[in-house]
Parts: structure tokens; sequence; C-alpha cells
């Protein structure tokens, strides 16, 4: 299993040295769908600049990144490829060894005796799942998007690469690794901080601790991990504060992610809004749109607790879409998970469509970006129209994901093939 | 000696010259001492006046570079003298490169009558001469020979102590061919041996040349020491040798200094192709050189003057205050200086719309206050000034 995985490393840093090296670097690196005002490169070296002028970094506008940012590129300036491009190998591999373990979980729960007599073919064999770790390892080393992101030497790879992280230290049962590494994510970019419940989730379930409300043993394991998480938030902030000396990057990071002040252009739903917005409501609708990126935690919490993983994919899917400035790098994080639930293809409704959909889109942003800005043949509804279908898009893929999910679960435990009471062939429908 | 010359794009040239002096009666040959007997039986035996053979590997810059301090054409170069006593010169000619690419494993032996020439008004003797017959000179090019470790070995042969003492330690032939320019040249004439030219001498001068250029592309990293260029530092100086010295040229250009460590001997200042240089010279042969530490490294280190250089920088904030950018920069004399800034454009909520606004965003444009050196500025009666000169 670890030489195909080598093999596709080298295949992988052999693709983005090669595309570094090109011209397109420079042109990648300006596309607004890979850097968005959080993450993109040039405000890095502009912070680093401010910083070696003795100015504070964030006394303009342009510089959104946390401290232990500065710090890292700081030493490591001369290196920033190398960086990223390790950032990316050590995101594949951490999804590599987190398909591993949870295929060897697999293994052991096969319960068939909860199952329905006739599922035999919706169980997963382990053949099938032999190459899943690989394909998993494929699909984020090869996807587009992350070699764009990491061409564009956009810090979202290493926004990635804690992510990456955090799920296998989750999945591996460390509660305190897994909090030190949601505590970096959620310091980094503030949306991390609803993964804390499909992580507790599963160490819950890992720990045989059954999620009941009155339950002492419950809410024991839910304060200790809650108290490791906030623990070293507080910790890192700290620590951010001494580094620069002043909590100026609280309002700039922070209330930047949440005010969404910069209307630049990019692949979410947030920017046009609020160009087109009347003064007297933005502060309303910067809530509603906020609210709406946390407000799915609890609902899919409620229904998705005995499957902790699979909420963690829709979850990370959830902030991709609908945080303040998403990127390629964001969407092709939760497209690496797409292989572990493969075995959804025969419940899924729509994919053909749905893949056409964002591959067309994302063909078209920069056609209609050049038609926009350069041309000046079209307008920024045009742009926001492509915008619109890719997040549509993307919604619709992982509510598909999702009801697939759902329907397999329900075959599993009521049978293949249903059966109303009399007798005829009954179909599930989704109310 | 050996003369270290910082190059104007960041290079070093290292010009090594060692001179033997053979006081030998003309015609009779006693006693060789420090003089090497295969080029003492050129002279003796052969009726060499004046011999000058320079082999070069690569390309002197002249215009990056500057002047080269002793010239040479690439490849093999050879030209000489014969004494006037030679009868037919063109075959003591011939077995004389046939000697030479003996001596210095160079295939001089491939020069004969087909690329030899007599010059008769470029070529003067560089020594005593009674006359200058030009039957007697032959000149030679070979373009196409190679310089290499083969003729650096012989060459340092030559020398009194070879290589294992005084300059000629450093001569070790990984760095030097791993170099932008080698050549290594033999001169022999003969000299007046004293002042009042009584007497006549023989002159073995052994030159050698190599610039080294740093190609680590970062900007500023022009420091330089003995170690770095040859990868071995001077631990003694020859006994043999009655001066021994090395020079450093630390003449300020285009507003560079140059620092020497460890402290020089002494400083001398000389005139050369028309500029005034000052070099810093150590002395190999006096005590105080090695008394601190057993080797001598010798370290230049680059440095630009520390004047004023001031930015102000205040960023922008969105919907703020604008950017604030104040510089006080030196502008070089008879040159365009030219400020560069890159820029984002954001986009705009509709309530920001200025009417037309196709027609664009005016940038505010840069005023500058120009401060006169302090050099320039003469005395002036501001009472009595007439208006143009306060503008």
């Amino acid at each position: 299993m670890a030489a195909p995985l080598v093999l596709a490393l080298v295949a992988a840093v052999t693709v983005r040295a090669a595309l570094f090296r090109s011209s397109l670097a420079a042109f990648i690196s300006e596309r607004v769908e890979v850097a968005s005002p959080l993450n993109a490169w040039q405000r890095v070296v502009e912070g680093l600049a401010l910083l070696d002028l003795g100015v504070s970094p964030y006394s303009g506008a342009v510089f959104h990144e946390t401290p232990l940012m500065i710090y890292l590129f700081h030493f490591l300036i001369e290196y920033a490829e190398l960086v990223f491009m390790v950032s990316g190998l050590a995101s594949s591999d951490s999804l590599w060894s987190f398909s591993l373990v949870q295929f060897k979980k697999q293994k052991l729960l096969i319960e068939l005796d909860k199952y329905a007599s006739d599922v035999a073919e919706l169980i997963r064999t382990p053949m099938e799942m032999h190459y899943i770790p690989l394909k998993v390892a494929l699909c984020y080393l090869l996807n587009p998007y992350t070699v764009m992101s990491c061409v564009a030497k956009s810090t979202c790879s290493i926004n990635n690469t804690v992510i990456a992280f955090f799920v296998l230290a989750t999945i591996k049962g460390s509660a305190f690794l897994s909090a030190i590494f949601l505590a970096l994510a959620t310091y980094q970019s503030l949306y991390p901080v609803t993964l804390f419940a499909p992580a507790l989730l599963y160490l819950l379930q890992r720990q045989f601790i059954p999620v009941k409300l009155k339950s002492k043993s419950f809410w024991l394991y839910t304060m200790q991990y809650a108290a490791l998480y906030l623990c070293s938030l507080v910790v890192i902030i700290c620590l951010s504060f001494f580094l620069l000396n002043s909590w100026d990057f609280i309002p700039a990071v922070y209330g930047f992610i949440l005010s969404v002040p910069d209307l630049t252009p990019n692949i979410g739903l947030f920017w046009y809004f609020f160009a087109e917005m009347f003064e007297h409501f933005s502060l309303f609708f910067v809530c509603v749109f906020q609210i709406n990126v946390f407000f799915y935690t609890v609902p899919l919490a409620v229904k998705l607790k005995e499957h902790p993983m699979f909420f963690m994919f829709v979850q990370l899917a959830i902030i991709s879409i609908f945080k303040s400035y998403p990127t390629v790098g964001d969407v092709a994080l939760y497209m690496a998970f797409l292989p572990v639930w493969s075995h959804l293809y025969r419940f899924l409704q729509n994919i053909f469509i749905l893949s056409c959909v964002i591959v067309f889109c994302s063909l078209l942003f920069p056609v209609l970006w050049h038609l926009w800005i350069y041309a000046g043949s079209a307008n920024s509804n045009f742009y926001y129209a492509i915008t619109l279908a890719f997040n549509v898009g993307q919604i619709l893929l992982i509510s598909d994901y999702f009801y697939a999910f759902l329907r397999r679960e329900y075959y599993l435990t009521h049978g293949l093939y249903l059966q109303r009471q009399d007798g005829t062939e009954a179909m599930l429908v989704l109310k | 000696e050996l003369l270290l010359s910082p190059l104007p794009a960041g290079g070093i040239a290292a010009t090594f010259q060692f001179r033997t002096r053979w006081d030998a009666a003309p015609g009779r040959v006693s006693h060789y001492r420090l003089f090497p007997k295969a080029l003492g039986q050129l002279v003796a035996a052969r009726g060499v006046r004046e011999l000058h053979l320079a082999l070069t590997q690569g390309f002197w810059r002249t215009r990056i570079w500057g002047q080269p301090p002793l010239q040479a054409p690439a490849g093999a170069e050879l030209w000489v003298w014969f004494q006037d006593t030679v009868a037919d010169v063109d075959k003591a000619w011939k077995e004389l490169s046939n000697i030479l690419s003996g001596i210095f494993c160079a295939s001089l032996n491939f020069i004969d009558s087909t690329n030899s020439v007599t010059p008769t008004a470029s070529f003067k003797p560089l020594g005593l001469a009674n006359g200058t017959d030009h039957r007697l000179l032959r000149y030679a090019v070979l373009p196409r020979e190679v310089v290499c470790t083969e003729n650096l070995t012989p060459w340092k042969k030559l020398l009194p102590c070879g290589s294992k003492a005084g300059l000629a330690v450093l001569l070790k032939a990984e760095r030097l061919f791993h170099s932008s320019y080698h050549s290594q040249a033999v001169h022999i004439r003969p000299i007046c041996r004293d002042a009042s030219c009584q007497a006549v001498s023989w002159e073995l001068r052994q030159t050698l040349t190599v610039v080294f250029e740093n190609f680590s592309g970062t900007q500023g990293k022009k420091d330089w020491s003995l170690f770095k260029m040859f990868s071995r530092t001077i631990t003694e100086a020859c006994p043999l040798a009655s001066q021994s010295k090395i020079y450093v040229d630390t003449s300020v250009k285009d507003k560079e200094l140059v620092e020497v460590t460890p402290s020089p001997t002494s400083l001398h200042e000389a005139i050369v192709q028309g500029e005034k240089r000052t070099y810093a010279v150590y002395d190999l042969l006096s005590p105080s050189l090695f008394n601190t530490s057993r080797s001598l490294n010798v370290q230049l280190k680059m440095t630009w003057p520390q004047d004023s250089c001031y930015i102000h920088y205040q960023p922008a904030q969105d919907r703020r205050r604008p950017h604030l950018l104040e510089m006080l920069i030196q502008l070089p004399a008879n040159s365009v200086t030219k400020i560069t800034i890159q820029f984002e454009r954001a986009l705009l909520k509709w309530t920001e719309y200025p009417p037309d606004p196709n027609h664009g965003f005016y940038f505010l444009p840069p005023s500058g206050a120009l401060v006169p050196s302090v050099i320039a500025m003469k005395e002036l009666d501001m009472e009595q000034s007439p208006l143009f000169t306060s503008l």
C-alpha cells in the first residue's frame, strides 16, 4: 500500500514543481478563486514587509493573517514553495492515514445481526475498501483545486493541513491532540469551531459513552474535551499577543472574517449581496449569513449522532460553502473525503448533473472574470451567476450525499427490497 | 606578491606575481640557485634573450570588471626575442616550442611556421636590449589551448618554495579552475643587476590571475576571504623569499567601502591606471602578522556607508484613511530613479460609485522635496538674493 502512495506523492510533487517554475504560477496566484483577502500570498509578503519596516502589519486593511503565520513565514520565507508543497503532502498523508484507520474500523463493525437479511450487497467488502485510502490521497493531491491553491501559495493549504491533522488525531482517538489541532484550526479561520461537535461525538462513541443528556459520563467527557480545547485556544491567542505585543490581530483577523468589509469577488455568496445592499440592513444580513454557517451544526448533530465521521464531512462541506471568503482550496478539502463514501454511489440521484455543474462553473469562472474586468462587456452579475450556480451545485451535492447516506442506513436496518403492508414495492421518500 | 582587487560586479580578482632573480654572467653558466634549471638552460644554451608565455582560460570582461591588471589573450601565447648569436631563428623557435611543450605539458609543439609571425612594430623588448632586430622576434598564439591542472603543476614547480610555503600554498587546482578567468604566465628577461647597471641579471616573473565570481544570486553578499576563494589560508611565508606581501585594493568605488580583517601591516597609496588607489598591505615576513594566529585568512567585507535612508509608511484602511509613503533617498547623478507601487482594485458598494464611474479613479500625485547635498550649497546673503535663487 505504501508504494502507490509514494508514487502518487512523487507525481504530485512533480506537477507542483513544474507549475511553480512555469509562467502559469503568476497567473494562478492572481486568480480571485484561489486567493482570497484572507489567504493570498501577496498579502503575507506585504505583512512581512510592514513588519520589517517597523509598522504593525495590521495597521492597514490588507493583512489578515494570524501572528503565528507571520512568524512561520518570517523564518521560512526563502523556502515558501517548499513549505506549501510539504503542507500539501502532509494533508494528503493524514487523509490517507485517516481512511486507513476508518477502513480498519469498518472491518470490526460488521454487526450483521443488527441488519436485515437481504442487505449483503450493501455491506462493504474489504476488497472494495482496500483502495480507498489511496483514492483519498490521490483525490486530494491531484485535484486541480489543490494544485492551483498550492501553486498560488495560498495559506489555505496550511489551514487544510491543520484540519487534516485534526481529523487524523480525532479518528485515532487522541482527545488531547485533537483539541490542540482544533484550537489551531479555529485560531486560523474561525469556522472550524463547528467541528467541535462531530469530534466530540466521535470521541464519545470511541469511549463507548452513550450520548444521553442525563448521563453523567457524557457531561464529564464533554467538559474535559471542551476544557482541553478552550485552554489550547487561550494559550495560542496569548502566545500571539506576546509575539506582536498587541491585540490588533483580533479585530484584523476575526473581526474581518465576521464583519466582511472587503468585497473582493470570490467563489462565495457574500460579496455581491453586500455590494448591493442598503447600509441600513448590512449588519442584519451579516448576522444572518454568519449564523447560516453555524446553524446547521445542531440539527446535523441530532440526526447524525451515530455517524460522526459523516457529520464531520458534511460540516466541513458546509464551512467551505458558507464561509465568508471561500476559495477552491477549501472545496478541495471536503472533496478529498468523497472516495470514503463511494459506496453511496448507487443511491446518489443527481451526481452526473452536479459534477457537470461544478466542472463547468469552474471553467467559466476565469472566462466571466475576463469578460467583466478586462473586456468590460459583462458585469458583476455574470460572475455572481456563476458563483451562485457553483454554490448551488455544491449544496445539492452535499444534500445528495446526505440523503444517500440516510437511505443506505434505512435500507441496512429495514432490508433492501421494501414492501408495503399489502406486498407491493415501496419507494423511499425523504420527508 | 598577491594583489586582491574587488571587481565592480561583485567578483574578486587575485593576481599572483613571483619574481626570481638570477645573477648569472651571460654565456657562462655556473650556479642556478633559485632559478629553475629547465628555464635557465633556455637562456644559457638555447639563445633565448626574452621569453613570454601566457596560458589563459576564460575571457576578461572589461565592460563589467574594468581594465585587467595583466593582458593576455585566451589560449596559449608565446613570444620570444632570441639572442643575436642564434643563426637559424626558425629552427631555434621550433625547438624552443617543443621544449616548452615538454616543460609545461601544453601542446605548444603545434607552434610552427603555419601559426608563427614576425611582428615588426607591435613588440619591443621588455628587458635590456642592444637594439632591436625584428628578425630575432617570433610570436605565436594557439587559441584552442585549454589550461588545466597539468599546466599548473609544472608552473608551480618552477617556484623556489614550490607550493609548500608562502603565497603559492593558495594555488590549489580545484578552486583555481572553478573560476571565471584563469591566466598563468612566465616571463624571462634580462634586467640590470643594480642601479649602476654594470652587470646583467635574469629575471623570471611568474604571474597568475584568477577571477572568482559569486553566483549565489543573493544581492549584497559580496564578502570574500582567502579561505572562500582558495579554500586554504597562508601559514607561513616562503623562507627563501626576500619579500612577500599581500596587497588588497581598498579604494572606495561607487560609495562602497571595503573592510579588511585582520588589520593590515601598512597602507600604501598609488596612482594606477589614472586613478588614485589605496592598498592595504600585509607583509608576510613581518613577525607581527603570524603572532596572534598561526594562519592568515584575509577577509574582505563590502559595506555601504549608512547614510540616511528613511522610509515612513502608513498603510491605508478601507473607507477610513489613505496611504502615506514618505521616503528620503539619495538620487545618484545623471540617472533616472523609478519608484513603483503595486495596487489591487477593490469592489465598491453601490452607494460609493461616483458619477461616471467608467472614467476611472484618480491617484494623488506624489510631492517631492529636493534636499541639496551640503557640498553644493554656497553661502548666500538671503536678503539681497533675487527670487530665482530661492526656487
